[in-house]
């Protein structure tokens, strides 16, 4: 499972830092989106895979770590979702505003001398 | 408390002051002589306890760990000093209050004056090294303000900018060297610096130290080859030049070296460097004074002179010069203070400070001419004037300085040429002013001020003449405690008296007043009294200055032109290369990848997931460029398969949250794509030029490297066992005792972490309202004006007429989907609620909630539009943000009335009738907080992409399209087809 889980973060990785590399904004947004699922995949993966132990305390209220999966990077990744949702509008936005006004596509705002 | 008192006393008067209204001239003169004389009259109240060598001490602690704390101590020494910035500042601010012109914007100028005074006394106060640099730091930032106070004239800006350059970084070095006096005394403390001198002087960063103190003090103390800024500085008004730039400020750097002499004296080093600068500011300075031109010239240098004299005095390690020094420090400030009054005087009455145009003004206004020529001959060093008594004192010390007989004779011959030098320009200023046939083509009519104005200088003239009558009556007593404080029981005898017989400093003065008079009449016999200064105007500091500045300024350009690029690609090439080579620096050597714990077993289930995720993710960074609708779909794929990662292995909520962000996520993306003109996918020759070629190969073998990287970490980690102490048990411990919420992720984003969570949703609602702001303006590229193709095949009906918010359904086929949406909008809120509700002990919570409802609402909008919606909404997205950041700070701040910190859970347990047994909690009330803010968020956001296709600027061109299609519909085939 571990290396099935790593691989998948090692091609979303690559593939969005192949696409941040790309010169036109959309590609870039998708490549921020592809990264940010990898990251998230990432820090959820230093409390290990666990399977059918979600951290809801159960009913006989026992508190063993080790009957739980970690919560604590479940806590940050569930933040880090929200926050690229809202990064991602704003460079929407951004990029939205920066074709109207440039005429281009292009991420520096002007086509790359030739 | 008293001591406390007088350092924080300027401050409110500064706040105070800041807020009076522009016109308040007697009012902030009131306020600021209030809290002046109120500041000296607390420090005169403490002398009884310092006069006999004590010291206060008030410590208030700040990070004693680090050895710093908020220390103030009162010696004698920073005694005199806090009766001189006091005192002196509530004769400016009277004589202020006469000289700003109505017009003048005075709170700026007396609340800057008082935040001085403030900085000043702290500084003079340090008990503590580094918060002495900070003070000191404080006082160049007010007198920048203060040189800057009419900065519409680009002198003052001119001259501000260069005083700060050079003791701001005078400062920095000042700050540097007192870190390292800190480290070789291992204290910052002044007390324990003052009792390693002996370890100090013989430590091997000793050199240093002293370089660096020197640094701080020349430059703050205008010394050569630092003076330039202070003839500079004049451009500010004259009561801050008599203040800051001969009084106080610029005392600043002597009082610094006399404050650490017993540390760092006593070495050739620092009589070298010291000395050495104090010579030549000395020399320099009274000779440039000769020839100035302004009133304020020739006081700025020979206020450079001045400090020169006694920043020498302070070079020359003996304990007698000391004291000698401390002695004209207190006198300098007194003469030259009122002399910068008397001219700021004249520029008032006459609107000139030109010694060229100026003459027999005491004819017109002789009361100032008789304070200017008094205060005159004390700067000259006439007997029975305070000047006299200090300029001997020096006279003595340079006779017995010399240890070499170039020295022997050198120094004295120096210092009485120094001293004609003086006695000349103080001639000439008189003279030239007040002497002679009365001008007659000056701007305004001179006639002597207000009395109040000539008050303050005529009570500094009182106390030159005083002191030079009666020293050992008048300063006797306050200058022994000032030199015992500093020297200790090495204090040296010495006698103030005005006459000591028959003496050679008596010879050297009477040498030097002759032959300054001589020479004065030699220049003006020649005429050369207006010229340039021969010899030394070559050498014109201020040019230097700029040179170098000009010099910092290209070579940091050459720099960024080297290091920076201006592509994103490049720059984002350099983030990532060198994230990887960090990683691979800090790991390749004690790490091995395969960790002890073995893999568990692979489900196929899991890996044939997988590989759909990797193949959309490929394929999307394959197409993301000419289809952005497939990337976009396979960008949810994937997104999707994160989401089924996390449910399972054991993350619920993070399915939720995933699942609902993916599609408000991809509703937003969709909404903007519009306004993205297609990309033709045309065979470019650009891209198959080698050099593009290359640079894709290049990508390709980093986004390799970066994904192997991460993929290689990751299992590294996970085939690690996880730590014995983690976080985790903290949580699962506390979550239901503490918490009372059997969800540990919810409880620790809403209860342990709320502080957290409330950022964060005040970040989205930032991130919501920029997009609003930038979208109020927007202006889509041209190329995507036009309607799209599929409205415009369905344009008779939709686009003719403008759609009828009356209508009850929409027209033609969307009938069916809105009824099923209009359905479907209660059952989302039931559902949204019932997340928010369970959040705590279940699955669920109020992001989860949020999202859903707002995917609902943005449902109504897509199916039946933007007009028939907003027709019926009650509830703007705009409040219910408002709401959400209200209910959740309410949540937070509840928690103070029962005393707990910000955002403590308050919770109640009880029965109710009826309803049974029930918890409440402050924690959901945060929690609805967060939900109503994430509804609004995301509908602000979604709507105002939205809301583009209405725009007023877009309607005519929207309509015109559409009548086009109407009437040309069947000659325009083919532009339908395309």
């Amino acid at each position: 499972m571990e290396l099935v889980y790593a691989l998948a973060i090692g091609v979303l990785t690559g593939s969005g830092v192949w696409l941040i590399l790309r010169p036109r904004t959309f590609q870039v947004i998708v490549g921020l989106a592809l990264l940010s699922y990898a990251i998230n995949l990432f820090i959820f993966c230093m409390g290990r895979l666990t399977v059918e132990r979600p951290p809801i305390i159960r009913a006989d209220g026992a508190t063993d770590p080790l009957l739980y999966a970690d919560p604590v990077p479940q806590a940050l990744v569930l933040t880090a979702i929200v926050i690229s949702f809202a990064t991602t509008a704003l460079f929407l936005v951004v990029m939205l505003a920066a074709r109207g006004l440039t005429g281009t596509d292009h991420v520096d705002g002007k086509e790359r001398d030739k | 408390m008293q001591l406390t008192l007088i350092v924080l006393l300027p401050f409110l008067g500064a706040l105070c002051a800041a807020f009076l209204p522009s016109n308040a001239r007697n009012a902030e003169a009131w306020l600021a002589g209030a809290v002046s004389i109120t500041c000296f009259g607390l420090a005169i109240s403490l002398f009884p306890q310092i006069a006999d060598g004590e010291v206060v001490r008030v410590v208030i602690p700040w990070l004693p760990q680090f050895g710093l704390d908020f220390y103030l101590r009162l010696d004698g020494y920073s005694w005199l000093f806090a009766q001189l910035v006091t005192g002196m500042g509530a004769l400016v601010v009277l004589y202020a209050r006469y000289y700003m012109s109505p017009a003048d914007p005075v709170p700026r100028f007396f609340s800057f004056l008082l935040a001085f005074m403030g900085a000043m006394v702290g500084m003079v106060l340090s008990g503590n090294l580094i918060q002495l640099v900070i003070f000191w730091e404080l006082t160049s930032l007010t007198s920048f303000m203060l040189i800057a106070y009419w900065y519409h004239l680009p002198d003052a800006r001119r001259g501000a900018r260069m005083a700060s350059t050079v003791t701001a970084a005078g400062g920095l070095c000042l700050l540097a060297g007192v870190i390292v006096i800190g480290q070789i005394a291992g204290s910052y403390d002044l007390d324990q610096v003052l009792a390693s001198a002996e370890i100090i002087r013989a430590h091997e960063w000793y050199p240093i130290a002293v370089v660096l103190v020197a640094l701080g003090a020349l430059t703050k103390s205008a010394q050569f080859p630092f003076h330039f800024w202070l003839p500079n500085a004049m451009a500010a008004p004259t009561p801050v030049s008599a203040y800051l730039h001969s009084a106080t400020m610029v005392k600043a750097g002597v009082f610094l070296l006399a404050r650490l002499w017993p540390v760092l004296a006593g070495t050739d080093l620092w009589f070298f460097i010291v000395g050495g600068a104090g010579l030549c500011s000395l020399l320099i300075g009274a000779f440039a004074a000769v020839f100035q031109r302004d009133m304020k010239g020739v006081l700025a240098y020979s206020t450079i002179s001045h400090l020169g004299l006694i920043t020498l005095l302070l070079g020359m390690n003996s304990p007698l010069a000391l004291i000698a020094a401390v002695f004209h420090m207190m006198n300098h400030a007194t003469f030259k203070a009122s002399l910068f009054m008397a001219a700021g005087i004249v520029d008032h009455e006459t609107g000139t400070r030109d010694l060229r145009l100026l003459s027999g003004l005491s004819k017109a206004m002789p009361i100032t001419a008789t304070l200017a020529t008094v205060a005159a001959a004390a700067m000259a060093g006439v007997p029975l004037l305070n000047g006299f008594l200090s300029k001997e004192m020096f006279f003595a010390e340079t006779i017995f300085a010399g240890h070499s007989p170039w020295l022997r004779i050198g120094l004295p011959a120096v210092a009485t040429l120094a001293s004609a030098f003086s006695v000349a320009y103080s001639l000439r200023f008189i003279h030239q002013v007040f002497f002679g046939p009365l001008a007659d083509n000056l701007p305004r009519t001179p006639h002597d001020p207000h009395r109040w104005m000539l008050a303050p200088s005529a009570l500094l003239v009182t106390a030159c003449l005083l002191v030079g009558v009666m020293p050992a009556v008048t300063v006797g007593p306050f200058l022994h405690s000032a030199g015992r404080s500093i020297l200790g029981l090495g204090m040296p005898e010495f006698s103030l008296s005005v006459w000591h017989g028959l003496t050679q400093p008596l010879v050297m003065s009477v040498l030097a007043l002759a032959g300054g008079a001589g020479f004065y009449l030699f220049l003006k016999r020649r005429g050369e009294v207006h010229g340039a200064a021969p010899l030394i105007d070559r050498f014109d500091g201020r040019r230097a200055f700029d040179v170098i500045i000009v010099a910092l300024i290209r070579s940091a350009d050459r720099i960024k032109r080297r290091l920076y690029s201006r592509h994103l690609q490049t720059q984002l090439v350099v983030v990532v290369c060198v994230s990887v080579g960090a990683a691979w620096v800090a790991l390749h050597e004690s790490f091995t990848f395969w960790g002890t714990q073995a893999p568990s077993r692979v489900d196929p289930a899991f890996a044939l997931m997988w590989l759909i995720g990797a193949a959309c993710a490929i394929g999307a960074a394959m197409q993301a460029k000419y289809h952005r609708l497939a990337a976009l779909v396979m960008l949810g794929g994937t997104g999707l398969i994160t989401c089924l990662t996390f449910a399972w292995f054991s993350a619920p909520d993070l399915a939720l949250t995933q699942i609902a962000v993916e599609v408000v996520t991809l509703v937003l993306i969709l909404l903007g794509l519009r306004w993205l003109p297609r990309r033709i996918e045309v065979d470019d020759p650009d891209r198959r030029t080698l050099r593009a070629r290359a640079r894709r190969v290049r990508d390709l073998f980093i986004a390799t490297a970066v994904g192997f990287g991460m993929a290689s970490f990751a299992f590294a980690i996970m085939t690690r066992p996880r730590g014995e102490q983690t976080l985790a048990e903290f949580f699962i411990e506390r979550a239901l005792p503490q918490g009372g919420g059997s969800n540990v992720v919810n409880v620790i984003l809403v209860d342990f972490r709320g502080f957290d969570t409330f950022g964060e949703i005040t970040v989205v609602g930032i991130v919501a309202l920029t997009v609003f702001a930038l979208l109020r303006r927007f202006r889509p590229a041209p190329e995507s004006m036009s309607v799209p193709r599929a409205q415009r095949d369905d344009a008779p009906r939709s686009l003719t007429a403008l759609p009828d918010p009356d209508e009850q359904l929409p027209p033609s086929y969307m009938q069916i989907p809105a009824v099923i949406v209009r359905l479907l909008l209660p059952m989302a809120g039931l559902v949204s609620v019932f997340f928010l509700l369970r959040g705590h002990n279940a699955p669920g919570g109020g992001f989860v909630g949020g999202l859903v409802m707002a995917t609902s609402v943005v449902a109504q909008y897509i199916v039946a539009g933007t007009m028939w919606v907003e027709s019926r909404t009650r509830i703007h997205p705009q409040y219910w943000m408002a709401a959400g950041l209200l209910a959740a700070a309410a949540a937070g701040m509840g928690a103070w009335l029962a005393s707990h910190t910000f955002l403590s859970a308050l919770a109640w347990h009880g029965t109710l009738p009826i309803v049974g047994e029930i918890h409440v909690s402050s924690v959901l009330l945060f929690d609805i907080g967060v939900y109503m803010l994430v509804i609004g968020a995301t509908v602000l956001m979604l709507v105002a992409i939205a809301h583009q296709s209405l725009r007023s600027h877009r309607r005519p061109a929207a309509v015109a399209a559409a009548t086009q299609v109407h009437v040309e519909a069947a000659a325009d085939a083919p532009t339908g087809a395309q």
